[in-house]
């Protein structure tokens, strides 16, 4: 037997036993999600059985080193890892941005201390992150942000306002980026630093999304102290590592576009909900035109995922393809969202009531509009790659 | 089985690059077009493709072949796009010799070999319509004697001037539209009762219209049993659908390489073009969609060797996909370009008539979307 088959047989029967019953079905909504955290509210014994035993094994990171509380296995392992857990549907243990976002940073840009302190408790789930970019002068043209950190001596002082900080009010730390040199040009003066949320000076405010509540916050900074071995990386070269995040958002963006083998296909909800002929053709033909291209472009696509992730695996750099990724994904789950409010017609209007789960589909394809914005908007991704890909010389700005 | 090309398919690639650039660059072919040449393609150019072993690439090894896979076949046909190189590697190396892999050993030994030293070309006479629609045929097949006699008409049979052999989809059993009934049928162009007209498209590549006047064929011309012809006949369907894809592929990243590089080079206003965002968001769209092609068509020749299950699925989503967005390429390109886009003298739109064509040829957007479709189940 194969070192990987072992490992495959033993990931298998850790799973079985360790993998609760109840965390063997799909996430029914945002409140089967586990995201952990120093207040973390469990649904259920399990959920917390699972995601403790998980990040014991360092499997909710499982390619992190162990020394740093991961999982230590190599691409392989991991993809069995993925495999096994599909093939029972596991839930996954834990979301986090500390796992999605600062660790990855943390293990490229992070002292040797930084990612003792800060990467293990990711791994277990027990300190939840926020991430603070935007802020309401700085959007598309993020290198223009303006929150402002001083350097006091023993410490520094932070005072601004961040916009769009997904669950500030539900979060313990935030990894941030602030403006350490205001006579720099503006993507040489950004700093890239951790604190506490709970530090003094901290407040937040969540922000109502047309569909209805959202995860967003705006966040506010009132003379909040921050330790200075808390900055990441070099001081004022936070843009590389935000770059480096952002690239890294992109493809986790992206990939929430298109329609993949394990979720049904719109044709398969639209004859669902409007019924087919006797050949098995959806009745609306205009509108099985549409999907059929829908559906065309969504395998397409990720298609294009997979050969991007095998080519980064054969060597070749993403770069900034991920702005491709990030543009066409976005814009193809809207163009999902539209097609599945179609399908379902006047009861995909429903905002309240058990039937549509309080609008739950509206409400998606309502929060769908925000894809091609946040994390860059379609505009700037495709000004990405004009610059980046195609090498045309930069618009002249007025 | 990963994504990407293997470093074998690679040096072919670059092999065919290097060949086709040297060789077959679009000026060729434009000269090939001013002459007003019957054939369509060089003979003396296909000469040299078939001594690198291109015409036999999809040939079994015992018959002379290269047996190299469709992927091979792809990346040379993209690279023939890139120079809209003419030659009758699509109908006779793709198609044909996808079509005889289910021929009886007799019918193999006569055609294969020939075909694969390039002495032979054999084109597919299938349409009988002004759409792509196999199950429609209603030419005629009846029984007579050990073999058959064919009556009826196809028309813009591609390479089909000056064939050798002419594979012929007709009607045993049955009425146009049914999807059983027909048979597949391997026979000499010179077959008594056979003519063949000439038509001109506006590719400017090599079409004919057939009309069939009682021409006996053998039974041994049958391939495989009668009535099963539309599923003999499907391998050799999807291999050319991926050929043209990856042609079209080809073709759209040349067109797309060109508009970019006169975005950096025409100016007005004072600038480059191509410092408007207007027309730089155009070109990364057009750029992504590029991308997806790239996937689709890879996806469709890997899984065409490996997981034939799977192959019509992918072979439509690829001959979908890369139809619509040459298109877009020859249209960006058209329109980008500007007036002299218009002109004759700029290659363009030479680009442009044949991704008309290609993306015809064999099934449509529209085709190839239904055919998704209901493979898909709705």
């Amino acid at each position: 037997m194969s070192d990987l088959e072992a490992f495959q047989q033993q990931t298998r029967a850790w799973l079985e036993e360790n993998c609760p019953k109840s965390m063997r079905s799909p996430m029914r909504s945002e409140a089967d999600a586990c995201w952990g955290g120093r207040n973390a509210k469990f649904s259920s014994d399990d959920q917390k059985n699972w995601l403790d035993r998980m990040g014991a094994k360092g499997w909710t990171a499982p390619e992190w080193p162990k020394e740093y509380g991961g999982g230590g296995l190599d691409k392989e392992q991991a993809k069995i890892l993925k495999q096994e857990m599909v093939r029972i549907k596991a839930r996954p243990p834990l979301q986090s941005f500390g796992v999605w976002m600062l660790g990855p940073a943390l293990l490229k840009f992070g002292s040797e201390e930084q990612k003792k302190h800060f990467l293990p408790p990711i791994v277990r789930g027990e300190i939840r992150w926020c991430q603070g970019y935007s802020e309401p002068g700085a959007g598309s043209d993020l290198a223009s942000l303006q929150t402002k950190c001083e350097d006091k001596g023993d410490h520094f002082l932070i005072n601004g306002q961040k916009i769009w900080t997904s669950y500030a009010d539900q979060s313990d730390w935030i990894f941030c980026l602030v403006r350490t040199d205001r006579e720099a040009s503006k993507h040489l003066g950004i700093s890239f630093v951790l604190f506490d949320m709970a530090s003094s000076g901290v407040s937040t405010k969540p922000i109502t999304l047309i569909s209805g509540k959202s995860p967003f916050c705006e966040t506010f900074f009132d003379d909040v102290k921050v330790p200075k071995q808390q900055l990441v990386g070099t001081l004022n070269r936070g843009w590389d590592i935000a770059k480096y995040l952002l690239t890294h958002e992109r493809e986790m963006i992206g990939a929430s576009g298109g329609s993949s083998s394990g979720t049904r296909s719109l044709g398969e909800i639209a004859v669902t909900a409007l019924g087919a002929n006797e050949n098995g053709e959806l009745i609306d033909t205009a509108l099985r035109s549409k999907i059929a291209s829908a559906e065309i472009d969504g395998w397409a696509f990720l298609l294009t995922m997979e050969r991007t992730k095998d080519e980064a695996k054969a060597g070749q750099g993403v770069g900034a393809r991920s702005s491709m990724l990030k543009y066409y994904g976005t814009e193809l789950n809207k163009r999902r969202f539209e097609l599945m409010m179609a399908s379902k017609g006047l009861s995909a209007l429903e905002w309240e009531g058990d039937a549509s789960n309080d609008g739950q589909l509206a409400r998606q394809w309502l929060r769908t509009k925000g894809n091609s914005i946040e994390g860059g908007t379609s505009e700037v991704q495709l000004n990405i790659i004009s610059k980046r890909i195609l090498g045309l010389p930069d618009p002249k700005m007025v | 089985m990963a994504l990407i090309y293997t470093e074998e398919q690679e040096m072919l690639r670059d092999a065919a690059k290097g060949f086709l650039n040297d060789a077959a660059p679009v000026s060729s072919f434009r000269a090939l077009r001013d002459s007003g040449d019957a054939l369509g393609w060089s003979r003396e150019l296909w000469g040299q493709m078939a001594q690198m072993g291109w015409a036999g690439i999809l040939v079994e090894e015992q018959y002379g072949g290269l047996d190299f896979g469709l992927n091979g076949a792809a990346l040379i046909l993209e690279e023939m796009g890139r120079n809209l190189t003419a030659s009758p590697f699509l109908a006779s190396s793709v198609i044909a010799a996808t079509a005889l892999r289910g021929a009886s050993d007799d019918t193999k030994a006569n055609w294969l070999p020939k075909l694969a030293q390039g002495k032979a070309v054999i084109a597919l006479a299938l349409e009988e319509g002004v759409k792509h629609d196999p199950s429609a045929t209603s030419m005629v097949a009846t029984k007579s004697g050990n073999g058959y006699r064919l009556n009826g008409a196809k028309s813009y049979v591609f390479e089909g001037i000056e064939a050798d052999g002419l594979l012929v989809l007709a009607r045993t059993d049955g009425s146009s539209g049914d999807e059983t009934g027909l048979s597949l049928f391997m026979l000499d162009a010179n077959a008594k009762g056979l003519s063949a007209d000439a038509v001109k498209l506006l590719d400017q590549r090599n079409y004919a219209n057939f009309t069939f006047d009682d021409v006996e064929v053998s039974g041994g011309d049958l391939i495989g049993k009668e009535g099963a012809g539309l599923s003999m006949l499907e391998p050799a369907l999807n291999a050319g659908r991926i050929g043209l894809s990856a042609e079209m592929l080809g073709a759209s990243l040349q067109c797309f390489e060109t508009t970019t590089e006169y975005l950096k080079e025409r100016k007005q206003f004072g600038q480059v073009i191509g410092s408007f965002q207007g027309l730089q968001h155009r070109s990364a769209h057009l750029y992504s969609e590029l991308e997806l092609v790239r996937s689709a068509v890879l996806k469709a020749a890997q899984d065409f060797e490996n997981t034939p299950k799977h192959a019509g699925m992918i072979a439509s989503l690829a001959k979908a996909k890369s139809g619509e967005v040459a298109i877009l390429a020859a249209n960006e390109g058209v329109q980008m370009l500007g007036g002299i886009g218009m002109t004759d003298e700029l290659d363009m739109g030479l680009y442009m008539k044949r991704i008309r064509a290609a993306q015809e040829l064999l099934g449509d957007y529209s085709f190839h979307a239904n055919r998704f479709a209901k493979l898909r189940g709705f």
